[in-house]
């Protein structure tokens, strides 16, 4: 079916902005399909299923608009934790500010080296987790990342990493537009931890690949901030074999615009798939979004989506979180959560929970609510001497609570509790 | 101590009067019980005194030490020595009963002007006042109230009264949902904190609390009003006999 002409105008306005990088055949290869894909669906409207609830007008623009810079005295995120430091400037990698690409149990590369190599592990990943993740809900901006993609890290986990891997994104430009890609890869019965942090660009586009071999561990730890009226679409594909953990935790502070994908496929047995996050905003102008599709297409497997957002003066999340459950996926455990404090009666929070179950032997549940502060505990917390601020803040951090403690390293989500509590002081 | 004139209160929503001109004087020191019959304005007497939203006071004074408790936030009102020990403590997931305390002493600590307590001197001093409640470690470790029994949230109460040191406490029918173990505890924990300079107000339904926290003084409430003072016999009389007689000879 040819495209609406509208959605063929506008892909074809934003790809003559793009340039595609020259690499080996088979990375070549792998760009032409991705953008041959893209065309073949073009860039999202609001008439989209999925983006009924957030308008992709700004992101398909020809050209990122501008975002200030927020300036902080605050020490970098996760500064105590021992980890490999890599820096990316405006989705530039900056080698001088960045660490020896090497710790015990893992290869890092470049991901230009890598997809310049004729032979490379990453050939049966990059692009092709992307690729299988567009059916059956189309995913645009992630053809268009694999197409054009400029920058970014391969990771092969060879056994268990011995420190955290911590890309970071600064932001120094208000006009930047970076599109960046990471492949991990964990081989069988390794394990790696992936910090992400940052603000990224005025405009962000970044997409993980994560395959995770059976009895591999992947953890994910991300925290995306604080420029105000940067804009972001990240997608995470990621696949995941027998016995496997994978765990992802996103907190989003600001940001006019996040769009957050993670498109999670089990396929082997008695795998745990986790994905968490929390986002606060502030303002008319914050729009979060998260989407989030587990498919279970094996025996015995647990699936765990848990999602909260705090929202003020006029701020708007998103929460779309599917569990697809496909047919001989027998003794699946699925549960989704998804809620909002609303700090005032502007803010709204839309939320589209789905479950779609083929098997008969499953055990899948599912909420989403929302609400204001709880005025009881409000006054309980006031009558035992806390001023008002600080017993919002209070119940504001334990509303939060939940989510994170889904981040299983405790000095990681101390770390985020601390961010979390700094910035409801600026904000409440 | 706590010095109340006249106070009439109506609820913010309706128009509808519940205190209709409350006297009390309270010395320093001192336990008054107020009893009285369900709808009498007990707990609404003490949810103003603490600041709750949704009532309107039309007339008349409440003043703590000379402050007039009236005009101040409720935790402005903590920090002058005002504690309610609630009849429905409320859950509050995801905040441990430990940060609480802490955040609470020090909040009050702090907008008093001393110094907040270091971590090492707070612990000591909860794991010692938590002993004598019968609080074990994981109950403080657990969010505030949450699954907590009946007579566990009680004795919350009472520890953080015992942590806070307030000069008034008010206890909103502490008995209530409480087996007699359980009362006594509480009763016990109550007496501890009994000195010269902290008054307490205790409201209840029945007697039986005050056969184990003596008051010095016993009002009877009904129908927004103190309708009758005496002396300890005063609950007697209640147990005895009931609402009804008192009721009729006011009448």
């Amino acid at each position: 079916m040819a495209l609406a002409k509208l959605k063929a105008d506008v892909t074809e306005a934003r790809l003559a902005r793009l340039a595609m990088p020259d690499g080996a055949g088979w990375a070549n290869a792998a760009r032409a399909d991705a953008l041959a894909r893209l065309q073949a669906m073009g860039l999202p409207s609001k008439r989209d299923e999925y983006w009924k609830y957030t308008d992709p007008t700004s992101l398909n623009a020809p050209d990122a608009p501008e975002a200030a810079l927020f300036h902080s005295d605050e020490s970098p995120l996760f500064d105590a934790v021992d980890r490999v430091r890599i820096v990316f400037v405006d989705g530039v990698f900056d080698a001088d500010a960045s660490d020896d690409l090497s710790a015990e149990g893992v290869e890092i590369e470049r991901l230009a080296d890598a997809m310049a190599a004729d032979i490379h592990w990453v050939k049966d990943v990059y692009g092709v987790l992307e690729a299988r993740g567009q059916t059956p809900v189309n995913r645009p901006f992630a053809a268009m990342n694999t197409a054009f993609a400029s920058d970014g890290v391969v990771i092969r986990a060879t056994a268990k990493v011995s420190k955290p891997i911590n890309l970071i994104y600064l932001h120094q430009d208000v006009a930047s537009d970076a599109i960046l890609h990471n492949v991990v890869k964990v081989e069988a019965g390794a394990e790696v931890t992936l910090l992400e942090t940052g603000p990224a660009a005025a405009r962000f586009s970044k997409q993980l690949e994560v395959e995770v071999a059976d009895g591999g561990t992947f953890h994910h730890v991300r925290a995306q901030g604080r420029d105000h009226e940067r804009r972001a679409v990240t997608h995470c594909f990621a696949r995941i074999g027998a016995g496997s953990t994978f765990k992802s935790f996103t907190l989003t502070f600001n940001g006019v615009l996040t769009r957050n994908d993670c498109i999670i496929e089990i396929v082997g047995d008695e795998a745990v798939a986790h994905v968490a996050g929390a986002c606060v905003g502030d303002g008319r102008d914050f729009h979060h979004d998260d989407t989030v599709f587990i498919t279970h297409d094996a025996v015995n497997c647990e699936s765990r989506q848990v999602f909260k957002k705090v929202l003020r003066n006029g701020a708007t999340g998103v929460f779309q979180g599917k569990i697809l459950v496909k047919a001989g996926a027998q003794k699946t455990d699925g549960y989704q959560i998804s809620q909002s404090l609303l700090l005032d009666d502007d803010s709204q929070f839309l939320a589209k929970p789905e479950l779609e179950i083929y098997a008969d032997d499953v055990a899948c549940s599912h909420g989403s609510t929302s609400g204001a502060i709880d005025e009881e505990a409000l006054f309980y917390l006031r009558s035992r001497g806390l001023p008002e601020k600080d017993a919002q803040s209070l119940l504001t951090l334990a509303f939060v609570a939940e989510a994170l403690e889904e981040i299983e390293d405790e000095a990681l989500a101390d770390d985020l509790r601390d961010r979390l509590e700094g910035w409801l002081a600026r904000h409440t | 101590m706590l010095n109340i004139k006249g106070l009439q209160v109506k609820l913010e929503e309706e128009d509808k009067q519940i205190l209709k001109g409350v006297d009390l004087k309270i010395e320093p020191g001192s336990v008054h019980a107020i009893m009285g019959p369900n709808g009498s304005g007990k707990s609404t007497l003490s949810y103003v005194l603490s600041g709750k939203d949704g009532y309107e006071v039309t007339y008349g004074s409440a003043q703590l030490e000379g402050a007039d408790l009236l005009d101040m936030e409720p935790e402005e009102r903590a920090a002058a020595g005002l504690f309610l020990a609630f009849q429905y403590p409320v859950e509050i997931p995801g905040v441990g009963n430990m940060t609480f305390l802490r955040t609470a002493v020090n909040a009050q600590r702090k907008s008093r002007g001393e110094e907040e307590l270091s971590a090492g001197d707070f612990l000591k001093e909860v794991r010692a006042k938590a002993k004598s409640l019968s609080i074990d470690a994981d109950m403080l470790k657990r969010p505030v109230n949450v699954g907590f029994s009946g007579g566990e949230k009680k004795r919350n109460e009472i520890l953080q009264m015992a942590m806070l040191e307030p000069k008034m406490c008010i206890l909103d029918e502490t008995d209530s949902g409480l087996d007699v173990d359980a009362m006594k505890l509480v009763a016990e924990g109550v007496n501890a904190l009994r000195s010269e300079g902290r008054s307490f107000l205790v409201i209840t339904h029945y007697q039986r609390l005050l056969d184990h926290i003596q008051p010095d003084v016993v009002h009877i409430m009904a129908d927004g009003r103190i309708v009758k003072t005496g002396g300890p016999e005063l609950a007697l009389e209640v147990e005895n006999n009931g609402y009804a007689d008192i009721l009729a000879e006011v009448a």
